[in-house]
Parts: structure tokens; sequence; C-alpha cells
């Protein structure tokens, strides 16, 4: 009995340091409905802080708490900072669009982080006081988990009342349900954003800072927590406080109980809740219809053939990168196909979420999925190249019929979080399953047939299907298929209205941009020689995301732009030292330039040249 | 701010030789060795290692280089991404003109860039990844290692704990293939040794992603009379912090993977456990006269004491060039067959060789105890145990390897 | 004569209240049918039942004799029934052509097609459709440009596309100026004038109602109070009582869309 009130009490903690960070995040996405990935960055700068003052001023109790406090004041105010120099001056830019800037922030704070405090983990001190464990029923208890267990229900009443008894708590409530009725009430909305993503920091700070007595600050504590995070406020219902509290403790103590039984299942057990939560409630526990969508935005403009002239210049760039391994080295040939491999990637995502509106933080399991099926096909089944790389497509249409058969009953974020969920299981099955997927040491030797071993002739096959792929898709999206998809993305209830069945049309629009995703898998994986589950995690869904945002999420050659900016400037700014800090900085240049992506920025000077011109 | 500018400016500046010039010409008296690892992922890791290697390199062309040429290191960062080491390697091969490659950490880029050095048939020594695959199961003619692998390191210590008395054994390991791999060996081993071992429970947290508290409880539900660990750094300290709050370790034996190695054990500071047996690398105890000289020129140029990716990196530029001078040539079939029971005499932790059979380094490791001496964590009672012991015999391991 | 749309006992309730209430009516070929009633009334529950967004909780409804109960809104307007709605929904990414060919791409069953180009499919069709609401001079106009009226026009025509013998119009001239009402309801009973077409439509404005509908159901708590020509509903004292004790029923009810 003592042994489960133990396991119990330990999960409750847990959930407590959870729910501080889940909360700060809910509320940002609740009343600026940004997607804020830089959440784990505070959290991390929270703790660091906390390391630095706790060590420093070696105060006894009143040292620590107060540390604590002024750790979660200071990434306040870096809040406020990042909210004041960048992501004020794109709120009007395309849904979701703000992710890419809190991305860039994420890089930034790791070089900073790693600058300022260095490589080695950073083990601080236990909270004075509350250093020893108490016996519950015979069970030691650490004192530093009651004192979480009734810090995070204490922050949970604290947040209520500022949310009750405050103009400003009605306010922020009023935002996250209706903000065009704060914008009709002539409320400040720049101020109101403001204190809505210091208060959000703040807590993530908090967060980070009361970790200190219990694990040693490191530089992988942002990429650790923020995805637990998402699926708490997911599970919770976005913007919903009360909800994120519930579903931190179902999360945490579902895990301190589940691993007694299964102890392999941490790694996928949060999204297998969420997805569980999602099937049954598609706007999780606590959240409301509506809470799924980013704020009003400008309207796409309508879709153009190209020109006569605009065709001429694509097809000369096509033929430039047809005869360019002439004149390139062999190692450029091999970066471009790198290129062509991201680029069809990100042109299959920008298929689903520009052209059908379906959000996708997991694009990069169908990608897997293609990967590991045409290496499996070479080494289980013995296939040759050409019927191996077949069958990537094929897999990964299956994959994305069965998942998106779940995802297109969502819409928004909790779509994308529901493709997010799907790809981390495909993930831990492939991490997990040894005996078939090789686990984490992948699956080798997966080398072109003799006639395509060389780089160039490797390079002319990628070019045909990477291309071909990117073609098919643009000619889809100019197709009724296509057009129709879209119709159903600007208005559900109109495509209903004139015949067409919308959740099968979405679910077929899905499963055309996994088969293409799964085509660049199969590409890649010959090109590697190699496949490990990296290729399915959620990072490599990120980047996918980042290439279509930063691209520009409303222009057909949006992915294409930015595929090409992507792997390029990674090429070459992974040559200098703190290169995450440059990356972040050109990533934060970009998206202040240009609100509406490269293609819009592109856009923009073409008409500026040709004004200048006339 | 002006230096990040000036990196930046000079990178623009080669940024059009980046993406197009063919090949740089390099002075005809350099011999290019490529290097690749998870610099930004991991640089707790491989700052120290980089410093090995760089030392490594200051000494051998200050002492006249290799066939008289100078060594340079083209060093990449694979960001953690073994597609992206591909390609780097790719470029390492074709456009700077390195006649092998050396580095990683990661076990899963390790065995990514052997595959690609088999297919490509490039030399490459992999000095960090510690996958038994990498030289068994998925060993090519063309790829070494050099670090004591999981195996060796897990069964030195599978020696220590079958001289303890306990019966139950807990293990708990990172849920990913060097953790299984880690476990696998060390109950191989131990119930080798000792046939009447049971082991009661096993742990599979996530890496650096534990909940320290749940498993610790579930360890301890177990009732074992000793644990085997094989969680590392932050992993480790939250264990480690949990563990003590719930006496988990009272009166229980610990012998726990490569806690002893500086990297792990110093961020433990007053934390440390004392008496877990551990493998490690205690760097600043050793006086052998090679040691000292290497430790010594290590403190002079970077101001702080070698860690065990100091000792690997300049190991392994120590092997890279006896197998070079052995060859005679920098061509790659001369170099694989001088790599073929090379021995490196001199290195700072002494003797080592590479095994034909399998292309494993003998060289070994420290085993002895975690302490607290003078407030900092040490290893006390330390012995070096030699990789050869611990390897099974070439023959055996030759039948591990998939036919050539 | 057949009807070409049959109600019969159409009843909704939510929890306790009874919105839509034993509610029976027909519609004949090329009628011209308003539906109205005070706010509450039941008019928009028993539109969305018509259409098939809300299951009744009994009734039926049959279009030419089919039953339409328990199909989905697609399939109702693959039966012939086209609907606008009271708050326009386009697709606003597309032309105003391109939402027209949408529609006419639905009906010949082409939305499955990967390969055409969807902008020049039924290209004569769909300006013929946009001449019948006098909008050829906007066809390729984005239509997140439109002005409110040209929009409700716009909707008229995709409602048109394929051929329906029903047309279900809810509040079709709200929010709109009182000179764009009555041109789109003289638009509309010019094309029940020259078609096939019949029409049922909801609407707040009398003078819409009085002005164009041929017969007039009135709606009071889900109950059908009264159902005539113009005259005759004018005339209904019970029609009187239920507009806040008579006169207002003839004035206009502006702002109250």
């Amino acid at each position: 009995m003592g042994f489960y009130l133990a396991q119990l009490l330990t999960g409750l903690a847990n959930a407590s340091s959870l729910f501080l960070i889940a909360s700060g995040l809910s509320i940002i996405f609740g009343v600026t409905r940004i997607v804020n990935f830089a959440h784990g960055s505070f959290y991390m700068l929270g703790a660091y802080l906390a390391y630095t003052l706790v060590t420093t001023l070696q105060g006894g109790i009143p040292g620590y708490w107060f540390s604590v406090l002024a750790a979660a004041v200071l990434v306040g105010g870096i809040g406020l900072v990042v909210e004041l120099t960048i992501l004020r001056r794109i709120y009007r830019a395309p849904e979701l669009f703000q992710l890419v800037a809190t991305f860039g922030v994420v890089l930034i704070v790791q070089d900073a982080t790693l600058a300022i405090w260095g490589a080695e983990d950073l083990l601080g001190p236990r909270a004075p006081g509350l250093d020893r464990a108490v016996r519950l029923m015979g069970e030691p208890i650490p004192e530093y988990d009651l004192a979480l267990i009734a810090i995070g229900p204490a922050v949970l009443a604290a947040i209520w009342l500022v949310f009750h008894r405050t103009r400003w708590g009605v306010l922020v409530r009023a935002a996250t349900q209706d903000r065009e009725m704060v914008g009709a009430l002539g409320v400040n909305q720049a101020w109101l954003f403001s204190a809505a993503f210091v208060l959000g920091s703040a807590l993530a700070g908090l967060g980070g800072a009361l970790q200190i007595p219990r694990e040693a600050v490191s530089l992988q504590m942002d990429l650790s927590i923020i995805g637990e995070a998402f699926v708490v406020v997911v599970i919770g219902g976005m913007g919903s406080v009360t909800g994120a509290f519930v579903a931190a403790v179902l999360i945490s103590v579902l895990n301190a109980f589940a691993i007694l039984i299964f102890p392999q299942v941490s790694i996928v057990l949060p999204f297998v809740v969420m997805a569980a939560v999602l099937i049954v409630r598609p706007y999780g526990l606590f959240g409301r219809p509506g809470s799924e969508h980013g704020g009003a935005e400008e309207p796409e403009q309508p879709l153009r053939l190209l020109d006569q002239r605009s065709t001429m210049v694509l097809l000369a760039l096509v033929a430039m990168l047809a005869f360019s391994p002439a004149v390139v080295s062999d190692f450029t040939t091999i970066l471009l196909v790198d290129v062509m491999v991201a680029t069809l990637f990100a042109v299959s995502l920008h298929f689903m979420m520009g052209i059908g509106g379906m959000v996708s933080f997991g694009h990069a399991a169908y990608f897997g999925v293609g990967a590991y099926a045409a290496a499996m096909a070479v080494k289980m089944l013995g296939w040759g190249m050409l019927p191996a790389m077949a069958l990537g497509p094929v897999a990964a249409a299956l994959a994305a019929l069965f998942f998106g058969w779940f995802c297109v009953r969502l819409s928004g974020v909790y779509l994308a979080m529901l493709t997010m969920a799907a790809a981390q299981i495909l993930w831990g099955v492939t991490f997990q399953w040894q005996e078939v997927t090789g686990g984490d040491d992948g699956i080798l030797g997966v080398w072109p047939a003799e006639w395509a071993s060389s780089d160039r002739v490797y390079f002319y096959l990628a070019l045909v299907l990477c291309l071909g792929g990117i073609w098919l898709l643009r000619r889809v999206a100019h197709s009724p298929f296509g057009y129709t998809l879209r119709g159903v993305r600007d208005s559900r209830i109109r495509a209903e209205a004139i015949g067409i069945d919308t959740r099968f049309h979405q679910w077929m629009g899905f499963t055309l941009a996994g088969t293409l995703a799964g085509l660049a898998g199969a590409v890649f994986v010959f090109s590697k020689g190699s496949v490990f589950p990296d290729a399915l995690s959620i990072g490599h869904s990120i980047d996918g995301l980042i290439m279509v945002l930063l691209g520009g999420i409303h222009a057909l050659a949006g992915p294409v732009y930015g595929a090409m900016a992507m792997v390029l400037i990674e090429d070459w700014v992974s040559r200098l030292d703190y290169w995450r800090f440059i990356f972040g900085g050109i990533i934060l240049t970009v998206v202040l330039l240009a609100p509406d992506g490269i293609a819009g920025g592109v856009r923009r000077l073409i008409q500026l040249v040709r004004r200048d011109a006339a | 701010m002006t230096l990040i500018r000036r990196t930046v400016l000079g990178a623009l500046a080669a940024l059009p030789l980046a993406a197009l010039m063919p090949q740089i010409a390099r002075a005809a008296d350099t011999i290019v060795l490529g290097e690749v690892n998870s610099y930004t992922r991991l640089p707790a890791f491989t700052e120290p290692y980089k410093k090995g290697w760089e030392l490594a390199i200051e000494q051998i062309n200050a002492a006249g280089g290799v066939l008289g040429k100078d060594l340079v290191v083209v060093s990449r960062d694979d960001t953690g991404d073994p597609a992206t080491a591909i390609r780097i390697a790719e470029e390492l091969i074709a456009k700077e003109g390195a006649v092998m490659i050396f580095g990683t950490f990661l076990s899963n880029i390790g065995l990514a860039v052997a595959d690609f050095a088999n297919q490509k048939q490039v030399f490459f020594l992999a000095s960090e990844p510690l996958s038994d695959a990498l030289v068994w199961s998925k060993g090519n003619k063309y790829t070494y290692r050099l670090r004591p692998s999981t195996h060796m390191q897990a069964a030195m210590l599978a020696e220590q704990a079958a001289k303890l008395d306990a019966v139950k054994w807990a293990t708990v390991a990172p849920n990913y293939a060097y953790g299984q791999d880690a476990v696998a060996a060390f109950k191989a081993e131990l119930t080798r040794l000792r046939p009447d071992v049971e082991f009661v429970e096993e742990q599979w947290p996530p890496v650096f992603k534990i909940d320290a508290g749940p498993t610790v409880r579930a360890l301890e539900a177990s009732k074992p009379d000793a644990i085997y660990n094989v969680t590392f750094g932050g992993d480790l300290a939250k264990f480690v912090r949990e563990g003590s709050l719930r006496y988990l370790f009272d009166d229980r034996p610990v012998v726990s993977l490569l806690t002893g190695e500086p990297e792990y054990l110093e961020p433990l500071q007053g934390e440390t456990p004392n008496g877990w047996i551990v493998t490690g690398y205690p760097s600043t105890d050793i006086d052998t006269p090679e040691h000292k000289a290497f430790a010594e020129a290590y403190m002079a140029k970077f101001g702080e004491a070698p860690k065990t990716g100091s000792i690997v990196g300049y190991n392994s530029v120590l092997s890279i060039a006896a197998a070079i001078t052995k060859a005679g040539s920098t061509d790659t079939e001369a170099m694989l067959a001088a790599m073929e029971g090379l021995e490196v005499s001199s290195s700072p932790t002494g003797p080592f060789m590479f095994r034909a059979a399998d292309h494993q380094s003998t060289m070994g490791a420290y085993v002895g105890k975690t302490a607290l001496v003078d407030g900092q964590p040490k290893m006390v009672d330390w012995t070096y145990a030699d990789g050869a012991a611990y390897l099974p015999s070439e023959e055996e391991a030759a039948k591990l390897r998939p036919a050539e | 004569m057949t009807p070409v749309l049959e109600v019969r006992g159409l009843s909704k309730a939510f929890g306790g209240v009874q919105a839509v209430d034993d509610v029976s009516f027909e519609l004949r070929q090329s009628e011209f049918l308003a539906l109205i009633g005070p706010n509450g009334a039941g008019k928009t529950t028993c539109f969305n039942m018509l259409n098939g967004y809300l299951p009744p909780s009994a009734g039926s409804v049959k279009l030419n004799g089919r039953e339409l109960i328990g199909t989905p809104p697609r399939r109702i307007w693959r039966l012939g029934v086209g609907r606008t709605f009271q708050i326009t929904a386009t697709f606003l990414s597309m032309t105003v052509r391109e939402n027209v060919q949408m529609a006419l791409i639905s009906h010949h069953r082409r939305v499955y097609d990967l390969f055409s180009r969807a902008t020049r499919m039924y290209l004569d069709e769909a300006m013929a459709l946009l001449d019948l609401v006098s909008m050829r001079e906007q066809a390729d106009r984005p239509c997140s440009e439109l002005a409110y009226g040209d929009l409700k026009r716009l909707e008229l025509a995709i409602a048109l596309a394929h051929e329906p013998a029903l047309l279900l119009m809810d509040e079709p001239t709200a929010g709109m100026a009182p000179s764009e009402r009555v041109a789109l309801m003289a638009l509309t009973a010019d094309i029940v004038a020259r078609g096939h077409v019949s029409v049922v439509f909801t609407e707040h404005d009398m003078d819409v109602v009085f002005a164009h509908a041929h017969r007039i159901l009135v709606l009071n708590r889900g109950r059908l109070i009264a159902e005539g020509t113009g005259a005759e509903i004018r005339a209904n004292p019970l029609v009187q009582e239920v507009y806040l004790g008579g006169g207002r029923l003839f004035e206009k009810e502006r702002g109250n869309a």
C-alpha cells in the first residue's frame, strides 16, 4: 500500500513540474495563438539562471526561494524582449508562421547558453530545508517532492485568482475565447499579448528553476521537455490552464505506474494518451471548438498557372540543374540530391498544409516509413533497388491511410498534434522493435544497385523521381482534386453544400501527401545507405514544417524556396563555431523581413524591380 | 559581436568556394584527415575529445609529421544526424581530399559512417562509439574502432560484480541500443561467471528523459541485492539524487558503466555516491611517464585536466599516425593492411593493438570505485583493465562478423 | 401534380425545448415560398433539417417523393437541392469564376480528377451562370475582394450550378443594403419564373417577403400558425398578434439580421 502511495506522490510531484511549464504554454497559445517552440528554452534558461543565483547567493532557505523567483522574473523579462522585438511584428502573418520565429529563438538560446554556462552539466544544490526524505507509511518520500506537490495547485489557484479577480485576467480569458470581441472592446491588444507572453515565459522559467534540486541543469533540457509540454497542453485543451493541470497529473501518474508493468513504455506513453484523448474528444479535455485555429489572417490569393515567361525560366532552371553534374564537383551533386529530397519532402508537406489546410507536426513519419520500407525490402526480402524504391511510397500511403483516417476528424492545432502522436508512435515502434527495424542501430547497407552506384547516375535517378514528385503535386494542386482540397480548407460548409465528401477528400489529400513523402524517403535511403529512427523523429518533422512556413505557405513555390534555404544555409553555417546562433539569427532576419515567407519576399522584390524597370 | 561578424564575413567569403569549387588545393606536404563528430549535439563529451586530437596533431607535427608531411585535420559538426554525417564524410573525401575519416560519438552515426566507408572504400577509425555492432555484427573491412566497446566495459564490471555476494540483480539503462547492449553483455558475462545470479528487475527510462522518482521506486520494490546502472549524463545525476534521497543505494552495491569517466563523474560533485564500482578514467592520478607527459602537455595547452574524450581523441591520432607510418603511404589498402595487428606502443594509457580479426583495439579502461576525496569526485582503488582480456578470442570474434 | 417538397410532421426537440413542433407543408413546382416568424420561431432549425445538417426528432421530408431524412447534406445536394447561407460561405482563395467552376466540377463528378486543369473546366457553363446573376465582369476577381452583396449573388450562381429542383435560401438578404435586397430578390424571382426551380427562403425583411413570395408560411414557437398568400397573411389576426400586436409586421425590420 505504502509503495503505491509513494509512486502516486512521485507522479504528482512530476505533474507539478510539468504543469508549470505547460500552463505558461497554454496561456501564451490561448491569448496570442502562438505555438511557442521556445517555451522549452525559457524553461532551460530558468534552470540555468536559478543555478547561478542559488550557487552565488548561498543564502540558505530565503536565498533559495528568492533565486527561484528571481529566475522566473528574469525569464519573464527575456520573454518580453522576444515578444517586443520579434513576435509583435509578425502577428498578422499566416497561421503558425510565428512558430518559425520561436524556432529561431530556440537555436539562439541553445548556443547562447552553451557560450555562457559551458557544455558540462551543472548539478545544483538540494533545496535548503527540504533536502531529505520523510517516511510516509514506511516509504521514503523526498520533502522537496511534497513541496512541489503543494506548489503546483498553489500556482493553479493563483492563476485562477488572477484570471477571475482582475480586469486583466478577465480580458485574457475573453481573448482566449474570442479574439475579435476583445478587439471590438477597444482593449489594447498589443499590451495584452505582451503581458500574456511575459506571464507564460515566467511560468516556464519558474518550472525550470524549481527543477534545480531534482536534476542537473543541462543543454538538453529545452528539447527534452517541449514535446511533453505540448502534449499536456493539447490533452488539457489549448488555452485551458485547468486542463493543463489535469493533463499533467494524468500523464505523470500514468507514467509512474505504467513503468512498473512495462518499463519501456515511457517513450511513447504521453503520445498514446494524447492520441486516445483526441480521438474521443477532438478539442482536448477542457478545450472548446474554435480553440484550434490561429487568429484572423489575410486570405490567400487565387492560384495562377505559370505564364509563358515564368515557364521558360523554370524550364531553364531545371535544365541547369540537370546539366550541373557536368560542371560541379561530385560532392555538390550529393548536396543537390539532399536538396531535392528535402524539397520533395517539403512540397508534400505543403500540399497537406498549404493546399489542404491540415497542419502536420509529424510528416516525417511517412518519409521514415518510405525509407524503412525500401530498406527492409532490400535487406529482408532481397529486392532490387527499383522495386524497393517503389515499395517506399506504397508503404507510406498505407501508413497515411491508417493514421489519416483519425487525423482528418480533427482540425487546426489538434490535428497537427495528432499527426505528431502518430509519428511518435511509429518512431517508438521503429526504435523499440529491434528484431525487425534494427532499433536505434538502424538498417545499414542499403546502397544503390550497381548501375546507379556512381554519384552522377544516382543524381539523375533522384532528379527524375524528386522532380517528378514535385511536378505531380503541382499538377494535382491545379487539378479539380487540389482545388477541391483548397475549397474544403477555405469553407468546409460550402464544400459540403456543393456535394463534396469533405472528410474523405481530406483523407485522400493526406494520403497523397504521405505517399510523396514516402517517395522522398525512398530516394533518401539509397543516397545515404542507411536509415535510423531519426528519419521519423519529431525533429525531422519540425525541419519540414520550418521549410514550408519559412518558404511561404501561401505560394506553391514556397516549400521549394524553404527547403533550398534550409539545407544550403545549414550546410554552410554548420562549418562555423556557434553556427546555431548564426542560423537562428538568419531565420529571425528572414522572418522579420518577409512575414509572408521567402516566396512573399521574392514576389515583392520582383514587383519592385519590375516597377523600377518600367 | 566583432568576433561573430568576422566569422560570418569569413564564411560569406568562403561560400562560393564551398558550393562550387571542385577541390581546394592543399599544399603537397600535408596529409589531410577528415574528422566528424557531434560537436553541437553533445558538446560536453566532444569538446575534450577535440582538444585531445588537437594536442596529438600539434605534437606529431612538431616532431616532423608523418612520412615527412604535416597532418591536417578537417573537422566538421554532424549536428547529431546520421544523414548529415554521411554527407559531410562525402565532402571530406571528395572535396577536402581527406585520406581517411575518424571520429563520431553516437553509435548510430558511427554505424552510418562505417557503412559509408564500406561502400566508398574509405578507411574509417571510429573513435568514440561504443556499439558492439560496429565491429561485430555490422563490422566491415574498412572500419576499425578505438574505444573499449560496450561489451568490454560491461565485462570488466561483470568481473567485479561476480566477486560480490549479491545474487538478485536489478538493472537500469537508457532505452536505446547502447543501454540494451550494455545490459545484455553484463547479464551474459555475469551469468557465465556466476550461474547462481538472477535478474529480478529491469528499468528502461528514455534517454535524457528519465523519470527518476518512479524508476527508483520500481527498482527498490524488487528488493535487489545489487544494481547495475547504465544511465549517464543528466539521467545519472537525477538517478543518483533520487536514489540517495530514497535510500536506494543504502547497503546495496552498485556497479555502473562509464560513471568513473570525468565527463560523467565531475558534474555529480558533492553528490557523488560512495563506493560504486565503475569503469572510467582517473585522469589526474595516473602516474606512468607516458600519461604524465600527456597530462602535463594537455594542462599546459588547455588549462584543465584531460577527460576520457581527450584520451580517446589523442589516441585516435596516435593510431592513425602509426598506421600511415607503417603503411608508408596514404593509400587506403596500404593503411588497412597496416591496421591489421597495428601496435600503438607509447600511448598515455599504455600499449594497445588493433586486432586483425575484428578490428577492435585492445585499449583498456580503468576499473575502480567512486569516492569523494577532499570534496571532489574521484575514482579510487582503480586498476587498469587491459582490453584484450575482455574480448572474445580472435577466432570467436571473427565468427561474429558478417562474411566479407 | 406531385409536390416538389413534401414535409410531414417535422419536429425537433433540444433537451426539453420543442424548437420545431409538427410542421407540415408542401412546395409546388416553380413556387417561391417564404418561411417567416419572429426570432426563435424555429426557422433556422427547420431549414437545417430540410438540408440535412440537423437530424429531426420526428417527421419526414420528401423531395419528389424521395425521403431526405438521414441523408447527409452532400447527398441532398446531389438529389437536386441547392442552398445559400445566412452568412455567405464561399471559397475565398479562389476567383469568382473558380467558385462556380467548383460547383460544376462537383456536379459532373470530377473532384477526384488529378490531372485536368481545374480553371479550364466548364468555362462556358460557369460564365453562363455568372451572366445569370450579372457577375460576368467580376469573373476573374478574387472572391476575397467582393462586396457582400456580390458574394450573395455569387452564392446564388453556385447554388444554381447543378440545376437544382429546389433552392433553399437562408436569410438571402441578411446584411445587405436595401437596394441590394430588392435587386437580389428580383433576380431570384426572375430565375424562378423562367426555370424549373422552386425556392424556399427565410427572411426578416417583410417588404422582400410580400413583394416576391408566392406563398408564406408563418412559424411561431416551433409551430406553423398560418399559411397563405401575402394578402391572406396580412389579414390573419394570429399573425398580427405574434408580430407584437400588429402594425409592426408591415414595417421594415432592419438590423434584425
